[in-house]
């Protein structure tokens, strides 16, 4: 078995605020492996936008280890060895699509061919091949969201980091987002985290569920999906999926999550 | 007609105002000067004769607008029918003297200002101790320095232009280094993230990140910036007023009571003042609109 590209263990991080500490994370040790799609599902303050934060270095954890493709998440970064998609598409008003696409590679001096060539490329695979000339404000908000992944996608990282990016989209448009994630997945084989509140989204993307509860920040449960990685929308009518789904939620009632 | 009503209406009604309150203070503070003529002369005065008396004196306390409109035009448009427009009594050459002033010392003030926010965003040193000097820089009165920078910017071998945009540059630099430290602290925390995420370094984030998203807080800096860069001009005309100028017309005309000459020099700055601060309000509609950033 090769190394696993995330590896936590006994990771802790605690805020100091002028209430006194808060443990946002506890003693959390987890692996994922190269391919694998993981979930982070649990109430908000159960820190799985902190541990996703920890992974691409933008938080710093206060005890444990870390390691991201065999280094430090700070070297990871510095190496650009994720993309990470945040829950707004944050695209630069003054860009069009292809321009905040082609921004992460100007930064990272690729050269203008390659740009052209990898905008075009990450357009298509997001099924936005037509809109490179298009401002963000003519998109609505599932293709931006839809662009920025392509931005993430953009470079060659093969971690995908995604926290709740479909959190402010509905539902219509989100199972279609859901399904098209996946392809993209399937054809790219990266490894991706994905945080969300959401049990049906996390049951159907995930090979993986990593439950979660606050007050300490702590894993309660983590699911290995039975599931086929080939995955229709209707599969979220078997009994299969309803029995994953339903560890899900006593996982979180477990953990107390819903008691106040 | 909605527009007329709506925005026209309004205007006009606050400009008849202001003419009526003109006009009934032009004959409140002439009217000593006619009473006195028409006592030496012997005569008594009706109110008509009164009035028209207030209206229409060489040197009165407070010109009425037909007199100051009349000399505004035998100094522009007068002189430039007669094809003397850049002549030395032309409110045209006067002005241009404070304009290209105002303009010298509107792009190194801006530029100043640009530069000092950018060192005040990203050094913790500059950001302590650089805005105290900044505040304190406008408290000091600007009439009690301009000479002190003729003076000195004259020893260097510097006089006409240069210490004129200088003192402009002083007051214009203010609004610009105030408005641009917080535009380039606009973005948020999420977009700061995603910098650090792609690894970028300080220098490309001020170019990709801060200076686009400074943009609708440098333009309404550069509103107030032009506006005090006329300012500073003026006040710098004052004693370097051989070169001539508005503000140098002004000195002139209140060291022979010439009133109306004061008036025409300060309406044609007001008028100077309102049509920079426009061009900067359209550049900055075009820019933002361009940039997807219009309110």
């Amino acid at each position: 078995m090769a190394e696993p590209v995330i590896k936590a263990e006994n990771l802790s991080l605690t805020f100091e605020t002028n209430d006194g500490p808060v443990h946002a994370l506890k003693d959390i040790s987890l692996a994922i492996n190269k391919g694998e799609f993981v979930s982070f599902i649990g109430p908000s303050g159960c820190g799985k936008t902190t541990f996703l934060r920890v992974m691409a270095d933008l938080e710093k954890p206060t005890a444990g280890t870390i390691t991201v493709n065999g280094v430090s998440p700070e070297a990871a970064r510095m190496a650009r060895a994720y993309g990470y998609v945040f829950q707004a598409a944050g695209l630069y008003p003054w860009r069009t699509i292809g321009g905040n696409i082609r921004l992460p590679l100007e930064i990272m001096g690729y050269d203008k061919a390659d740009q052209a060539e990898r905008v075009k490329r990450v357009l298509e695979l997001v099924d936005l091949a037509g809109f490179e000339k298009k401002f963000p404000w003519q998109l609505s908000g599932g293709m931006q969201q839809r662009a920025s992944i392509a931005r993430a996608l953009a470079f060659d990282a093969d971690i995908l980091l995604m926290d709740e990016p479909f959190g402010a989209l509905d539902e219509i448009v989100r199972d279609h987002l859901n399904e098209q994630l996946l392809k993209l997945w399937a054809k790219t084989n990266k490894t991706i985290a994905f945080v969300t509140h959401s049990i049906p989204e996390a049951v159907y993307l995930s090979t993986k569920i990593v439950v979660m509860s606050p007050r300490p920040g702590r894993i309660t449960d983590v699911i290995d999906s039975p599931l086929p990685r080939e995955r229709p929308l209707d599969i979220r009518d078997t009994p299969e999926f309803l029995e994953i789904a339903h560890r899900v939620r006593d996982g979180l009632r477990a953990g107390h999550a819903y008691d106040d | 007609m909605i527009w007329l009503r709506s925005s026209l209406l309004p205007i006009l009604t606050v400009v008849a105002a202001i003419f009526v309150l003109w006009y009934a203070g032009a004959v409140g503070l002439n009217s000593k000067w006619a009473y006195d003529k028409a006592n030496r002369a012997g005569v008594t005065l009706s109110f008509s004769e009164l009035v028209a008396d207030t209206w229409s004196q060489e040197k009165p306390k407070l010109p009425g607008p037909h007199q100051v409109a009349a000399e505004i035009w035998k100094t522009t448009g007068a002189m430039v029918l007669r094809g003397k427009a850049f002549s030395k009594r032309s409110l045209i050459f006067h002005g241009w003297i404070t304009l290209s002033a105002t303009m010298l010392g509107f792009v190194l003030g801006t530029g100043f200002g640009i530069l000092l926010a950018i060192g005040i965003v990203h050094n913790r040193a500059m950001d302590m101790s650089v805005m105290p000097w900044v505040i304190a820089s406008q408290t000091i009165p600007i009439l009690a320095i301009a000479p002190m920078v003729v003076v000195v910017m004259n020893s260097i071998g510097f006089s006409g232009l240069v210490p004129k945009s200088i003192i402009s540059m002083y007051l214009s630099f203010f609004p610009v280094v105030v408005g641009m430290t917080k535009g380039l602290r606009s973005p948020d925390a999420m977009q700061m993230d995603q910098m650090r995420t792609w690894n970028a370094s300080k220098w490309q984030t001020l170019i990709r990140l801060r200076l686009p998203s400074s943009m609708p807080y440098l333009f309404t800096s550069l509103k107030v910036g032009i506006a005090a860069s006329l300012v500073g001009a003026i006040v710098g005309e004052l004693p370097i007023n051989q070169d001539g100028g508005l503000g140098a017309r002004m000195l002139v005309g209140s060291y022979y009571s010439q009133t109306i000459q004061i008036w025409s020099a300060l309406l044609t700055a007001a008028a100077l003042a309102a049509v920079l601060v426009g061009i900067v309000g359209l550049v900055q509609g075009a820019t933002l609109k361009r940039m997807g950033m219009a309110r």
